[in-house]
Formats: C-alpha cells, structure tokens, sequence
C-alpha cells in the first residue's frame, strides 16, 4: 500500500433515537435538526475536519435516506477527498452472510475492511448524537502520549446524575481499573461520551474475540471496554472540559437548543476558530417585519418575521405572521405560524402550519412539559393543543371529534 | 435544450460606484445581505441550465477569485465546462501602449480564443451588474424561435431627464430592433432598457469579432449593434419582472432598500426552482439577545445584535452593540458597530468598526460610505 491514514473516525449513526419520538420517524437521529441551521451528526463530522480527521466512515442503519442524503459527497464539511473523506457505510449483504449491525462493536466489526484499506494505527469511534466541540486530535497524542491500548473520553457530570451515565474508575494517573453501565452508586462522576481512541492492533483483536462470543451483545460499553480492562490492557480516560450534551430525549434535545441563547451562551457556535459547518440549502436572508419583536432568540436564512420571537431556535424558512407569538420554542424548517397563533414551549418538526389563533403548548411554568409537533401537520385554525402532548395526526383527529362531540 | 455558453464581464460599470469598486470587480461588490452582484447572474445561467461559464476579468479581480473559488457553490466546479476566470490576456511584447481593453468589444478581442474552443452552439453574454432572477432558457427558446441574429434582453421602465448609462431601444411590433442608443436626457418616459443579455449563435459572435478587429471597432453597441441594424435581424426579448441597475451610490443604496419590500424579495429569491446562490461561509444563525429591537430589515447569518436596528440591511457577521441606534443603513461583513452609536443613511464596507457613542449620518439621497476596514 502506498497510502495510509494515521487516524480513521468510524462514526456510529444508527441509532434511531425513539426517545426523540416523532421527530425520529422518518430519519435516524444523527439526522434530526438542531440549532437553527444544524443536524446532529454536524458537530462530529465538523469536529472531525476541524481536528485533521479527513476519513470517516459513518455507519447508519436506521431510516438512513435523509441521513445518506444529507451527508451525499462530504462536500461542506471539506470531507471530499481523492483519498479518504467521507463513506456511508450501512449494513450489506456478504458472499457467506447477511447481516443487520447487531450492537456498535458488530457495526465496526463488519467494516474492518474498510479500517484495512487506510491502514489507519488509530481508529476514532464516535457517536452521531452528541452535541459538542472537541479537539479529537489532542486526544490521539494523549492516547499516544500513555502508550494506551484504548483512550475514553470522560466529561465530569453532577454526582447526582452519574448513575444515567457510564461511568469511569480511575487511579491518579487517569488509568481506568473500572468501568460501570449506569451504576447506582456511582464511585466517581467521570462519565463516558462514547467518543474512543483505539490502537489498531487492539481494536482488531477484541473486536474478532468478540464476535466470536455468542453471549456478547456486541456493544462496546457492555462488552468490548470490560473485556479489554479484565485481560489487562492500558486503558486511559481523557477528561473533557468544556460542553457537551446527549441529546438523546426531548428535553435535553429543548435545552441543548436553548444553551445556544443568551449573552454568553453555553455553547457558542460564532467562533470561527471552530466553525461548525452544514449543507446549506439557498436560502435568502431572513427579513423582521415593522410588528417583529425578536428577544433572545436564533434566526437563519429564509424566516420572515411579524410577530414576537421569544427565547426561541426558529430554522430557516419559518414563517411567524403577524400577532403570533413563539416563546421557549424550538421550530424547525418551513413552519409557518398564522396570524395570533401562539406557539410555547413546543418543539415543532418541519413543514408544520399552525393555524390563524391556534395554540400550541402551554407556558413553561405551566409543568405540563414540552409539546411535541410532527412533521407536515396542518394544525387548523383556532385548535388549542395542550402542552405536553405529542401531536401527531391521530392526535389532531382525536382533538377534532372531541370538539365537534362537545 | 440547446447548448449555450455563458459569458460574463466582471468589471463593466465599475466607474458607476467608484467607492465600492476601488479594490474590487463590480462583480464582487456586495448587495442584499450575503451576495456579491456577480450571484445574481451566474444563477440565472445556472438556474437555465447554463454550466460553462467565462469570467471576463481585467483588473482588481482577486476578491472576484476569492468569492468564485472553484464555483462549486453554483455547482459549477465541474470536469467539463465548468466556471473560468479569464484574466486579462497580453501577448507578450506586444503590449507597447501599456493599456488594458475598456469596452466590452475589446475584452472579447481578447477573449476569442476561449470563445472559438467552446462546443455550445450558442452563447450568452450578460453583464454582472443585472440584479435580476431571469429564465435565460425561456429568452433561449426565443431567440431560437424567432430565427433571429441576436436578441437582447429588455425591461420597460420610466426614463427620467438624468437617466444615464442606459441604452434605450426601439422596436417594431415584431420585436425587431429599430434603433439603439444612449440615454441622453432628452428622451423620457416609459421605454425599454437594455439589460445587457444578449444571446446568438457562438459562430455568429466569432465571427462579428472577427470583423471588429478588421475594422478597428470599439464600441458593441455602437460599432456593431447599431450598425448591423438594417441588414441583420436583431430582435428584443421582453423581460418585466424586478431588475435593479447599479448607476450610482444611491442607486446602490436605493437597490439594496428596494429589498426590504416583500414584492421586491418574492420576485428576486423567492422564484420556485431559481434560487440564488451565493458563497457559503459557515456563519452560525443569528443572535438576537435581550432587549434588542429590530424592524423592517433584512439580516444576514452570523449577527449578533443587541440594539435597535431600523430599515436597514445587514450583512454577514455584523454585530450591533447595547443602546446603539442603527437606522436606514446598509452594513456589510462583519462590520462591529459599538455602544450607545447612532447610524442613519450610513454604509460601511467590509470589517468597518464604529467605536462607542458615535453619531454619524447621511442623507437617502447622498448616503455617508465608510472604506473598507475603517475604524470610526
């Protein structure tokens, strides 16, 4: 081979996020909207490019259409290279077998082929749903650095809320002795961010001895990780600090959206020392009308504006007509809010119409939690969805009938 | 759909906005809050199928090459055809005048060996000041039916007494042209305007080039167009949709207002299926923070805006300071506006800084222009 790769990202993508409900129906979570102009799966391709990770394999399964759409060539993240960029691989059909990506270890597993092409000495494995920016490479010379056989990047997280994370056991030196799914009493608070180093050689050999083992449910937390640090490899935890969010339910979906407001947001997305970059539809630029009052809030390309814009992320194309109220929202691309409608504390998916005086959710101080809008729903005048519901076409029907019944 | 090839002069008009040209392409000089005027005209060809395009540069044109790139955000970075820059051309030593070509007719003197080596059997050629969203294809098909020499692309509009650098045309009821020629202030009223589109067979081009370097013509319009006019059949193509021509400052400043009534904007970016394509820079989505007040503007990606901002276009990357007032301006990238500043009738070029607590003011007529990296 006259070519290799230092360091290859496989990027786990499969997942279908039915936590996220509606908005995972018709794509794989990676795929979902996020901040205004972003997907998910954004910030680890733009993490990637940015740390001079120019070969990434993206491993989806689940509802992949948009998700192979959107990624197409890898042209905006710069990920379109003569050697390298970026490859959707999904589940195939072999000469022996076919099979669908049993667990994260199997998905790599069965692309060990693709690693054998770029003859990488790292392989990155990461996950497609976190929102974060990080600098991939310092962990590579980090794992180098402690001669480790596999490196994981750990985020120190509230005591309180580690028994929802895997959690890391660490000595002085950060060396991980062990490793614990969602302990109950949690020993330490440095958490897994399913973001992994590993040495070639050593990915190959647990990956092939896993596979071989029948009870192994082929995932890396459960399976992989524990059986590396039972037969004595070096295992590191590289500790994170800065933001960092799964994003793997509604509400810490609306909160990741909402950590991108204010004066010195959580998350700071205009930095062009860390860009993150999207494909980009040709939208014109977004226009506030005599009656917008815009507080708080994030706005892109194609949204017209003449009503009020609360602590809200609105997409590109949205339409918010004039005396409709938006407040504590998140509304993705083309929803067009009719004239006095109010939408609050709602996430809205694409393509949605709310009608002239509907109403949407109820006020965050209200407790009834976050509404929940499907794609393309035509929400018609003067309907009142409660807050907290999960509106989806079966829902408007039922909210109809109950109408006409009273 | 025929085979055309697109050509494009970067610098025709420059001297119309001195100010914003004087370190770029007419081309490249920024309008309605992300563009370059350049982007308007590569996606009508593109929109009408148009992928070979030739950019006629002369001079000042490394932001033009900067904006361009490999034209891969018109889709135009492509094996065959594709966009080319097409620098001024000197063969060596036989410059002994030291001077570059000024007229268009010229440019393409120049230019004749890319015109000869292009396959398409049309061509197009289109200046780059045009703000418009126009179907090339639809003028095409035209010109093609009408078995005509030449057709040129024309909008009726309303001639004032200062109406200059405008050609008004005379046509029959066939759509033949009769007569052509400059605005002179003495003729007004409604007529039709040359847009400068101008669409004919390649061979037909070459070889009308050909005869002007024979004969030692200069002037398209004047040494070819009007004189072919009895022989040839040179006929207009009616456009009548939004067309905005940069003649002045305030012509720009009038422009880019222009953009923040909904009719303007529906016919210029909101053309199912003719989207306008421009650089895609990565901006984040704009901040809007608390306690800002913001009507009847159009903004770009990128902002972050604390104050007040009023009938005003902002581009890329502006940011707008606490208790800062800023009304019926035009800022352009990443200009950085501070506290407690007052900006009315102004325009700021690219990366402008207006410190703290500064009023400045134009008037609509005769905007106030701050250069390019000034600091206020």
């Amino acid at each position: 081979m006259i070519k290799k790769k230092e360091c290859v990202a496989m990027l786990l993508a499969g997942g279908q996020g039915s936590r996220l409900y509606l908005l995972t129906q018709r794509v794989a979570k990676p795929a979902v909207s996020f901040g205004s102009k972003y997907r998910i799966i954004d910030f680890t391709l733009s993490n990637c490019i940015n740390s001079g990770i120019d070969t990434v394999g993206v491993l989806t399964q689940y509802q992949p259409l948009a998700l192979n759409e959107y990624i197409g060539n890898g042209q905006p993240w710069d990920l379109d290279r003569t050697f390298g960029g970026v490859m959707v691989l999904p589940p195939y059909q072999g000469q022996k077998r076919a099979d669908w990506y049993k667990g994260t270890a199997n998905a790599i597993y069965q692309n060990l082929h693709f690693l054998d092409k770029y003859d990488p000495d790292y392989v990155v494995v990461l996950s497609g749903d976190h929102i974060y920016k990080m600098d991939y490479s310092a962990m590579v010379d980090y794992h180098k650095r402690m001669g480790a056989a596999c490196t994981i990047a750990v985020i120190d997280v509230p005591l309180s809320e580690a028994s929802r994370f895997g959690i890391m056991n660490t000595d002085e030196n950060m060396q991980v002795y062990e490793f614990e799914e969602k302990p109950k009493n949690p020993k330490s608070t440095l958490a897994s961010m399913g973001v992994y180093v590993f040495s070639k050689k050593q990915l190959y050999e647990y990956l092939i001895a896993d596979e071989a083992d029948e009870n192994s449910d082929k995932d890396f937390g459960k399976n992989v990780i524990p059986a590396m640090l039972g037969a004595g490899e070096k295992l590191f935890a590289y500790p994170f600090k800065g933001y960092w969010k799964d994003v793997g339910t509604i509400n810490s979906l609306w909160e990741a959206n909402m950590d991108l407001l204010g004066d010195r947001p959580a998350l700071n997305l205009n930095n062009g020392n860390w860009r993150i970059f999207a494909r980009h539809s040709s939208n014109p630029p977004h226009f506030l009308g005599y009656g917008a009052q815009v507080e708080n809030s994030l706005v892109t390309g194609g949204c017209e504006i003449y009503g009020t814009v609360i602590n809200s992320v609105l997409s590109s194309g949205v339409k918010v007509a004039k005396g409709a109220v938006v407040k504590d929202s998140v509304i993705m691309k083309d929803c067009v809010i009719s004239e006095n409608a109010r939408v609050e504390y709602s996430i809205m998916d694409s393509d949605t119409v709310v009608g002239v005086n509907a109403s949407v959710g109820e006020a965050k101080d209200a407790g009834k939690g976050i509404a929940l809008v499907g794609f393309g729903l035509n929400i018609k005048a003067g309907t009142k969805v409660p807050g907290g519901a999960m509106v989806d076409e079966a829902f408007l029907a039922s909210l109809e009938a109950g109408k006409e019944e009273a | 759909m025929a085979s055309v090839v697109g050509i494009i002069f970067s610098n025709i008009h420059d001297k119309n906005v001195s100010e914003l040209t004087r370190r770029r392409t007419m081309a490249s000089v920024p309008f309605g809050c992300r563009y370059r005027l350049i982007d308007f005209t590569l996606s009508n060809l593109v929109n009408s199928g148009i992928t070979h395009v030739g950019v006629v540069t002369h001079y000042n044109y490394q932001s033009l090459m900067d904006h361009i790139g490999t034209g891969k955000d018109w889709d135009l970075a492509r094996r065959s055809g594709g966009i080319k820059i097409l620098p001024p051309f000197i063969t060596a030593f036989a410059n002994t005048q030291n001077s570059l070509y000024n007229t268009r007719l010229e440019a393409m003197k120049s230019m004749i060996e890319f015109i000869s080596s292009c396959k398409e059997e049309y061509v197009i050629l289109s200046d780059c000041d045009i703000i418009c969203n126009i179907d090339l294809g639809e003028m095409i098909n035209a010109h093609i039916a009408s078995g005509a020499d030449m057709t040129m692309a024309v909008k009726r509009m309303y001639i004032t007494h200062d109406v200059r650098n405008a050609e008004v045309v005379e046509s029959d009821a066939e759509g033949r042209i009769t007569d052509i020629s400059e605005a002179n202030g003495i003729v007004t009223g409604y007529r039709d305007i040359n847009l400068n589109i101008i669409v004919m067979q390649r061979k037909y081009l070459v070889n009308l080039i050909m005869d002007a370097t024979a004969h030692g013509y200069d002037s398209f319009t004047k040494d070819i167009i009007a004189k072919n006019l009895e022989n040839c059949d040179y006929r207009v193509y009616r456009y009548d949709n939004y067309f905005a021509a940069v003649n002045s400052l305030t012509d720009y400043y009038m422009c880019n207002m222009d953009l923040l009534s909904s009719s303007a904007r529906d016919s210029l970016f909101n053309v199912k299926n003719r989207p306008v394509y421009t650089k895609i820079r990565n901006s984040s989505p704009t901040t809007y923070e608390e306690g800002s007040n913001v009507k009847n503007s159009l903004i770009a990606d990128g902002c972050v805006i604390y104050g007040t901002v009023e009938n005003s276009i902002l581009f890329r990357g502006v940011k707008v300071g606490k208790n800062t007032v800023i009304k019926n301006s035009i800022l352009m990238q990443d200009t950085l506006v501070g506290e407690n500043v007052d900006l009315n009738c102004v325009i700021t070029d690219k990366d402008v800084v207006i410190r703290d607590g500064r009023v400045l003011s134009g008037h609509e007529t005769k905007p106030f222009y701050i250069d390019k990296l000034t600091v206020v």
